[in-house]
């Protein structure tokens, strides 16, 4: 029996508080084992789980090997740049012949939103999300809302602040998801052009102003400026953007005295973000990545763990 | 052999009656049409189709298709669509130019024509291209394309981003009375999107076409008629925004005309969810209220003609990332019952509906048909309003089956077609008479 009654994890949008509060409290138990001297347990031997990135990844692709390592699963990389992607093979078919090597779970970064969708009806496999055009990033919501309560030691209540590139952002969308879900209240901010006309179908507050959106928050989420955007008019230079919407020390005063600051990574210094917010004290960056290597373990454990 | 459509009831849209008409075809004509009971046998030799409780409707026009033939055979060909088209109750298409080569010299319109005739099926009316390889510079040879059979001109698929372009292409094509047929579609404001942006692309993260890139490109249309004096036709209207531009427009008197396509009045973009791409479509599917103004406008009379729009594309081209696929649904074969469902929601009556089918689309390209009348070649069809059934993807003729209603429950269906008195197409024969 699979105490996680999903075969796919596809979008933060499927899964029940229920469903959220187990899987943040078995990455909790399983947290340990990262600080062991020998750091496998065997839970997950004879497991195979292939991770397909069609997107580049350090974070993402790093943290699901070593969760499944030290389950003790046996896991297979691949990229799109060395697959018979670049030999014009269609993602069905790639998927179909993942399929035909029987593995237990399929991991799947990819350019498009609703690419894992689309393998999942066509594979028995179950399949991990790990990041869908501008979509959803499901993981990256789970070892950020793991962190918010290892810090806080709630989630429900806490008001958050998710500042810079929303409208194309999967980590916003699938962090917005997941903060109402478990009862927090969100602000979105950043210049008008990032920030979907709709945004507020979403059921969050919007505050272009960032040194107005950090006011009184508990929780401050900065994402990455996509530097290949600025040629798509989203803001005029890079210079500009770290002057009006960059985090630094001065606006991080306004927020709340122990707020914490997080960002998905890879960071861009001194655009989004300024060095000594990174590296201060507010900064829980470094334990969101460890975080996620218990996130993605408990996952695993619980997709394919049980029976 | 004269043929004897008997007991049916009789759509008329241009006097928006329903009758009980006997029908009596000869040589490909309709000669007589009497109040039924009122023709007697005297012994002629006649081949009787019994119509009693069926509708007999004016062979319907779809002024608005993609039969993708030449260059993409492998998604339909003439000979296909037109199979799509008779089973649907079509007696006549015109089809775009977005072929490969494009219809943009009089050689690919000659070879159109001349597949049409092999097929041997429906009327087959070519659109030429307005640019050369619709690529929005140069005016392709408007008189070549006219006397070689093409009725209009349009860049479908494409708006004509330069104004100068198509200011000069609405003046020329007037002069040799083509209809010009636009695509309205501010190109830079949708680029990247994939669908209607709305509540929808932001909760499921799909890149968006905004309701403005459509209608900023039908006020500069309108304009533009405005400006010239020339009627401009504007194609697949899908948002409430557009809908008042035009009644505006017609208010003024500007000669503009305008199209909605099924898909537009019966889906929302709710439909998409699940990065269903059988629900992708250029415009876009629109907000529910959107929905409802098309019904108003078509309702008003604002919009004057529902055309199918029908795009095949294959397995290839819609079994693949939402991002990936193809824009377009097919939609020869579903049109009849979904505008049967609107006149059962009373927003437009039996000949009302049908004339938006038929007498609309035929003065607006100005080719025959649309009307049945003594004389008139006998293109009409028959149709079943209380026929229901669903809608499976081994029923479809279209040799692409890329379409949102497989597995719906439709109501009303053709049951037979026929085109200069012969008849085409069966139903409950389920076969076809072309060559």
């Amino acid at each position: 029996m699979r105490p996680l009654r999903h075969k796919d994890l596809l979008g933060m949008e499927q899964l029940s508080v229920e469903d959220i509060d187990l899987i943040l409290s078995t990455a909790e138990s399983l947290k340990e084992i990262s600080q062991r001297e020998i750091k496998k347990v065997p839970t997950l031997r004879g497991k195979s789980i292939l991770q397909f990135y069609y997107e580049p990844s350090t974070r993402t692709r790093t943290s699901f090997e070593i969760a499944a390592k030290r389950l003790s699963a046996d896991t297979v990389s691949l990229s799109a740049t060395t697959s018979s992607i670049v030999k014009g093979e269609t993602l069905v078919d790639t998927a179909r012949n993942l399929q035909a090597m029987n593995p237990d779970l399929i991991v799947l970064r990819h350019s498009s939103s609703g690419a894992p969708h689309l393998i999942s009806r066509e594979v028995m496999a179950g399949v991990i999300n790990a990041g869908d055009g501008i979509n959803e990033h499901p993981t990256q919501a789970l070892l950020d809302l793991y962190t918010i309560k290892e810090r806080k030691r709630k989630i429900k209540g806490l008001q958050v602040a998710i500042i810079g590139d929303i409208a194309h952002s999967r980590v916003a969308r699938s962090n917005i998801i997941g903060l109402r879900k478990m009862g927090a209240e969100v602000t979105v901010s950043g210049p008008p052009t990032m920030i979907p006309v709709h945004a507020k179908s979403l059921g969050v507050q919007v505050v272009f102003d960032p040194s107005e959106a950090v006011r009184n928050k508990d929780v401050i989420m900065v994402l990455r400026v996509q530097l290949e955007r600025q040629s798509k008019i989203l803001f005029p230079s890079l210079r500009e953007y770290s002057i009006f919407f960059g985090i630094n020390r001065k606006i991080l005063k306004r927020a709340k005295r122990d707020v914490m600051v997080m960002h998905p990574g890879p960071m861009n210094r001194g655009v989004e973000i300024s060095s000594d917010v990174a590296d201060g004290p507010f900064s829980v960056v470094l334990d969101q990545v460890a975080n996620g290597v218990a996130v993605r373990m408990a996952l695993l454990y619980l997709m394919i763990g049980g029976s | 052999m004269a043929i004897w459509i008997k007991g049916g009831k009789l759509v008329d849209p241009e006097k928006g009656s329903v009758e009980k008409m006997d029908l009596i075809i000869d040589r490909g004509k309709i000669t007589h049409i009497v109040p039924a009971g009122n023709f007697k046998d005297h012994g002629e030799r006649l081949k009787v189709i019994n119509a009693e409780g069926k509708f007999v409707v004016p062979g319907l026009i779809d002024m608005h298709v993609h039969l993708r033939e030449p260059g993409h055979e492998y998604k339909e060909t003439v000979a296909t669509g037109a199979r799509s088209g008779v089973a649907g109750g079509y007696t006549a298409v015109a089809c775009m130019p977005n072929t490969h080569p494009v219809n943009d010299v009089s050689s690919v319109t000659r070879f159109i024509i001349r597949q049409a005739h092999q097929a041997h099926l429906l009327k087959v009316y070519p659109i030429g291209a307005i640019t050369k390889g619709l690529k929005g510079e140069t005016l392709t040879d408007f008189g070549d394309l006219r006397v070689a059979g093409a009725v209009g001109v349009s860049d479908d698929g494409f708006a004509v981003t330069n104004t100068e372009v198509m200011r000069r292409a609405i003046e020329y094509a007037s002069y040799h009375g083509l209809t010009i047929i636009s695509h309205c579609e501010d190109v830079h404001l949708s680029a990247g999107g994939v669908m209607h942006e709305g509540t929808v692309s932001t909760k499921i993260g799909l890149r968006g076409i905004p309701s403005e890139s459509e209608e900023i490109i039908v006020q500069r249309e309108i304009c533009l008629a405005k400006l010239t004096g020339c009627p401009v036709h504007i194609a697949h209207v899908s948002t409430s925004g557009a809908v008042d531009m035009i009644r505006h427009a017609k208010e003024d008197g500007i000669p503009v005309t305008a199209e909605t396509a099924p898909h537009y009045f019966s889906l929302d973009h709710t439909a998409v969810v699940g990065y269903n791409t059988h629900a992708k479509m250029n415009p876009p599917l629109r907000r529910i209220e959107d929905v409802e103004a098309i019904k108003k406008g078509l309702s008003e009379g604002v919009l004057d003609v529902i055309a199918t729009d029908h795009a095949p594309h294959s397995a290839l081209e819609k079994e693949v990332e939402f991002d990936e696929a193809a824009f377009g649904i097919i939609g020869l074969e579903t049109a009849l019952p979904l505008v049967l469902d609107l006149v059962r929601e009373n927003i437009l009556t039996l000949p009302g509906a049908i004339k938006k089918l038929t007498h609309n689309p035929a003065s607006i390209l100005g080719i025959e048909g649309g009307c049945i009348r003594e004389g008139q070649a006998a293109d009409c069809s028959l149709v079943d309003t209380e026929y229901e059934y669903l809608y499976k993807m081994e029923d479809i003729q279209s040799r692409s089956k890329n379409s949102p209603f497989i597995g719906k429950k439709m109501k009303g269906i053709c049951v037979l077609t026929m085109v200069g008195g012969r008849i085409v197409w069966e139903r409950n024969k389920g076969h076809f008479s072309g060559r």
